[in-house]
């Protein structure tokens, strides 16, 4: 049992965990390794590098303070986190326990732009299998994804449901997993239906029937994570106090998913917060 | 603190033939997000009971009721004033915003 998992090694997740460390927490950083910052070429307005910085410089300079730091960082996927008394996070390799969370993987990406998506919410379209599954019972329903969190939501759904099509929308499957299901890798065009979603057209003009969609593209972000826990979100920013709390106790967001300025500042402050916040209680 | 948890046997009588309007949540025991909703919707029964009347609905003990009223997602709130439905929301939201529907 940890005391935090922070998800995700940005620059609000290391700097929390470096807080949350130096006041003697068990801290467990999990991330993916894929930071937005180290796509990002050169910095030129953050405090101290006279020269600019690469975003990647930037980024694996933050990793290894932390790791001189003597913090545990872990490379693995989060597909799931549970609350309970404490907090189960699941990753695709391993489960682990902790107190608090912190979430920190980023910012969404939007909600694919398929026709139908938004006008389904609820009436078929759902983004969380483990509270949704249960109202498929018997029925034909998709997953709309192609990675490890497609797999995980699919895994969910399979005891429950009559039949589960993955729904690549045009990728390719993850590599390295097979897939037990049927797995349509066309373009979609739109969901369609009266008062519910009643069936998939794809951009080749076939169609199929279906009860369901779990959407569950790419990695499952800080957003996907904290809907599925029950805490709110808002104009697809996480709502957070000043804290960094968000509205479920113990569990803390920071950096580009509660909104606001997308910059490496903000996530620095936030994650000082956050990494301070933590079972002050 | 009034608060109905209804089944197939009482829903005629707790929510058709209710005068105030009636407020149910539709949840169940392994729902994280129904979890968080649930102190705000104790509030609610709490603070505004001569106004509405504030029922929950299991849907793992009653299934026919979420088929009836077409539950496809959990947490579900549904506003029934004389017998028909008129509001309804999804998932986790304050309390103002719930209230909107009332």
């Amino acid at each position: 049992m940890y005391d935090v998992i922070i998800v995700g090694s940005g620059p609000a997740g290391i700097t929390a965990s470096i807080y949350a460390k130096r006041r003697n927490l068990s801290v467990l950083v999990i991330s993916k390794n894929d930071s937005a910052l180290k796509k990002t070429e050169k910095i030129e307005n953050y405090y101290g590098f006279p020269n600019g910085i690469t975003g990647k410089d930037l980024y694996e300079n933050g990793i290894k303070q932390a790791q001189n730091l003597k913090i545990e960082i872990i490379e693995d996927e989060v597909v799931s986190i549970e609350y309970l008394n404490n907090f189960k996070v699941e990753t695709v390799n391993s489960n682990y326990e902790a107190k608090s969370v912190i979430l920190s993987t980023g910012t969404n990406r939007a909600v694919p732009k398929i026709n139908g998506i938004k006008e389904f919410e609820g009436k078929g379209i759902s983004y969380c299998a483990v509270c949704d599954a249960y109202f498929f019972k018997g029925k034909d329903v998709a997953v709309l994804g192609s990675g490890n969190y497609a797999i995980h939501e699919l895994e969910q759904l399979k005891p429950i449901a009559k039949s589960v099509t993955v729904l690549t929308n045009g990728d390719k499957i993850i590599e390295n997993r097979s897939i037990e299901a049927n797995v349509i890798e066309k373009p979609i065009r739109s969901f369609r239906g009266d008062s519910k979603i009643e069936e998939i057209e794809f951009a080749d003009n076939t169609k199929k029937q279906i009860s369901g969609v779990f959407i569950a593209q790419g990695t499952a972000t800080s957003n996907d994570l904290a809907r599925k826990i029950g805490a709110r979100i808002e104009n697809n920013s996480i709502i957070v106090n000043e804290n960094m709390e968000t509205t479920v106790p113990n569990l803390f967001a920071c950096g580009d998913c509660t909104g606001g300025l997308l910059q490496i500042s903000k996530a620095i402050h936030e994650g000082a917060i956050a990494g301070l916040s933590i079972l002050k209680k | 603190m009034s608060l109905v948890n209804l089944n197939s046997e009482n829903f005629t009588k707790e929510v058709l033939e209710e005068q105030k309007p009636v407020l149910i949540d539709f949840w169940a025991e392994w729902c994280g997000p129904c979890r968080m909703m649930a102190p705000v919707v104790d509030e609610i029964a709490e603070n505004m009971q001569d106004s509405v009347k504030v029922c929950k609905v299991n849907i793992d003990e009653n299934q026919e009721l979420a088929e009836k009223y077409e539950v496809m997602s959990i947490p579900t709130f549904i506003v029934i004033k004389n017998g028909k439905e008129v509001g309804r929301t999804i998932g986790v939201q304050p309390k103002e915003q719930l209230l909107k529907i009332l």
